[in-house]
């Protein structure tokens, strides 16, 4: 897929479960949303290891956990809303806690559902997901890393939380030498003056602003955090000292996701002066994603301006 | 000897309330009611192996009323999973026997419950699972007839169901009993039979402490026909212990000393008894 093609990460999600159904013995369950999730292209090519629950996201995940008890990988898949949302104490007491191998991957994930409105929109899947003692996050930022994520979920022994968007998005990464690190967040472009980091559909926007300010004489180094949980904070602390000041970005509430994370991290190692990008604890509407965007400050311009804040505090 | 399982399900009871009697908590009113049936399970029905509780293609249980874990605890360390002593240590700090079954920690437990109506969806993934891999186990779960009033399982009866789990068998501890009083009362979940008929479930009921019967039905259940099978169990809550029998109030509660030593006095006769028989 050439640089800037437009491709939603549910569809990669889709490919790479058929594509790895292969080489592993992977079982993938949804909750009556397959042609949405895009678990259908699984279903096509491997239907006796496809289940469909119906619309009982409860159950498919404690079905998911009864399977990986007897040694299969699972994928449990649904919107995020009703994955991390409704099935959180499913996936909290039947999964997490005996440590089963099941992956949920969740997709329609944040603002960018968009006409669907607030009732499907999930900002505080990371958030929720977060809380688990043991829980992998990873929310990836386009086609590639998507498929790489699926993979590295695969590979990795234990419960694992995937996030997927809806909304086609650029890709921004080079096949040829791009590789996933579980737990390991990514510099995509040095800087002196201030740190971005993002994650997810808000990567390409924190390129974006690193041109923005650039004409402003400000240098801004941009990091992809795709593992939310383990965190990278041993990047995040080098770059805060690099930079001295931090802004992030992520189309989730402000409280709970990314911006949190990295909080958590600086205040413990080496507090700098920070912003965080995202939904500012409220809901979402109905409306065209670019312009929910707009309206959310999930912006480029709205990035730079919080750079600008960020730099502005320092002592 | 004629009364062999029954007097295990008698000692598991001993080992129950010893347990919940030293952590001073836990739920011996519905421990005592399932103990029969597990007894059963373990010791005549199950395809199981205490020195390798994690047999590839072992029968598996679930307790999904997670809160009866000292009934199961009792009938595992009876079966030879871990010595019996272990169970005295039943909620303490630097036990591993969890309030709840922990499969991560516990030799013999096949799934972590305790949050109620999970139990049995994860059985139905095993299930699920035998049938992919075209293996034969069985997977048995005991469901509470309080715990029935979650929507989950009723999920969890529609799939069973519509993927045809004849290698599911289920119980309904019927003992009529939940914390907050009498099921009829609380939020009826009555006609048991009649929902799990709807739910295309075989259903068979019997006496929960009448050993042929619960034979008698576990043998029926395991004959195929494409349906799971739901057996409901008609129980006495608190059964083996008399001032604990058929009261709410022993749902959750740890006895005092004086009412430990009388539940051990009336069970070690009751095993004194049966060993005479």
């Amino acid at each position: 897929m050439a640089i800037g093609e437009k491709i939603a990460t549910r569809e990669s999600y889709g490919m790479a479960l058929s594509e790895l159904g292969e080489k592993y013995d992977i079982v993938v369950m949804d909750a009556d949303l397959s042609k949405s999730t895009k678990t259908d292209t699984f279903k096509k090519k491997f239907p006796e290891r496809f289940i469909n629950t119906g619309i009982a996201e409860g159950n498919m995940i404690n079905v998911a956990a009864g399977l990986a008890s007897t040694g299969k990988i699972v994928f449990a898949s649904s919107f995020a809303m009703f994955a991390a949302g409704r099935a959180f104490e499913q996936i909290r007491n039947g999964v997490a806690y005996p440590h089963l191998n099941v992956k949920i991957g969740a997709t329609h994930a944040g603002i960018s559902v968009g006409e669907d409105g607030a009732t499907h929109q999930c900002l505080e899947d990371i958030g929720i997901m977060r809380t688990i003692p043991g829980m992998v996050i990873i929310n990836p930022a386009d086609h590639y890393e998507a498929m790489a994520a699926v993979e590295a979920a695969v590979k990795y022994d234990g419960p694992v939380y995937l996030r997927f968007g809806r909304l086609a998005v650029p890709q921004i990464f080079d096949e040829t030498n791009y590789k996933f690190e579980l737990g390991k967040g990514v510099v995509l472009e040095e800087g002196k003056d201030a740190t971005i980091i993002a994650t997810g559909l808000m990567v390409p926007y924190a390129l974006e602003a690193r041109e923005l300010l650039k004409k402003d004489g400000i240098d801004a180094e941009v990091i992809n955090i795709h593992t939310i949980k383990p965190i990278d904070s041993e990047l995040i602390e080098k770059t805060a000292r690099k930079t001295g000041a931090i802004v992030t970005a992520e189309e989730h509430n402000v409280n709970g996701g990314l911006g949190s994370a990295v909080a958590e991290v600086l205040c413990e190692t080496y507090p700098v002066p920070m912003m965080r990008v995202g939904t500012q604890d409220v809901f979402g509407k109905s409306g065209k994603p670019a312009d929910l965007f707009k309206e959310y400050g999930l912006t480029a311009e709205n990035i730079a301006e919080n750079v600008k804040k960020a730099i502005s505090l320092k002592k | 000897m004629k009364n062999t399982t029954k007097i295990h399900a008698y000692k598991a009871r001993k080992h129950a309330i010893t347990g919940i009697f030293n952590a001073a908590s836990g739920h011996p009113g519905g421990s005592l009611s399932i103990a029969d049936i597990l007894a059963v399970l373990y010791f005549e029905k199950m395809n199981i192996d205490p020195k390798n509780p994690k047999m590839a293609d072992r029968d598996r249980f679930v307790l999904s009323k997670g809160h009866c874990a000292p009934a199961l605890y009792g009938i595992l360390a009876e079966r030879g999973f871990f010595p019996t002593e272990q169970c005295e240590t039943l909620r303490k700090i630097d036990s591993i026997m969890q309030g709840h079954p922990d499969m991560k920690n516990i030799p013999g437990i096949d799934m972590s419950t305790g949050s109620l109506g999970q139990g049995i969806s994860a059985a139905c993934g095993m299930a699920l699972s035998a049938k992919l891999d075209k293996k034969d186990f069985k997977v048995y779960t005991i469901l509470g007839d309080g715990e029935i009033e979650e929507g989950q399982v009723w999920e969890a009866a529609m799939f069973a169901a519509h993927y045809k789990l004849d290698n599911l068998i289920a119980f309904v501890d019927n003992n009529g009993l939940q914390i907050d009083g009498d099921i009829a009362e609380v939020m009826s979940s009555y006609p048991i039979d009649k929902k799990f008929e709807a739910f295309n479930w075989n259903v068979i009921t019997i006496d929960a402490h009448d050993y042929d019967q619960i034979r008698a039905a576990i043998d029926k259940a395991l004959v195929p026909n494409g349906k799971p099978t739901m057996i409901i169990a008609k129980s006495i809550k608190g059964k083996g212990v008399s001032y604990m029998e058929n009261q709410a109030s022993w749902h959750g509660n740890a006895p005092k000393a004086e009412q430990y030593e009388q539940a051990i006095k009336e069970l070690d006769a009751k095993i004194a008894e049966l060993t005479q028989e």
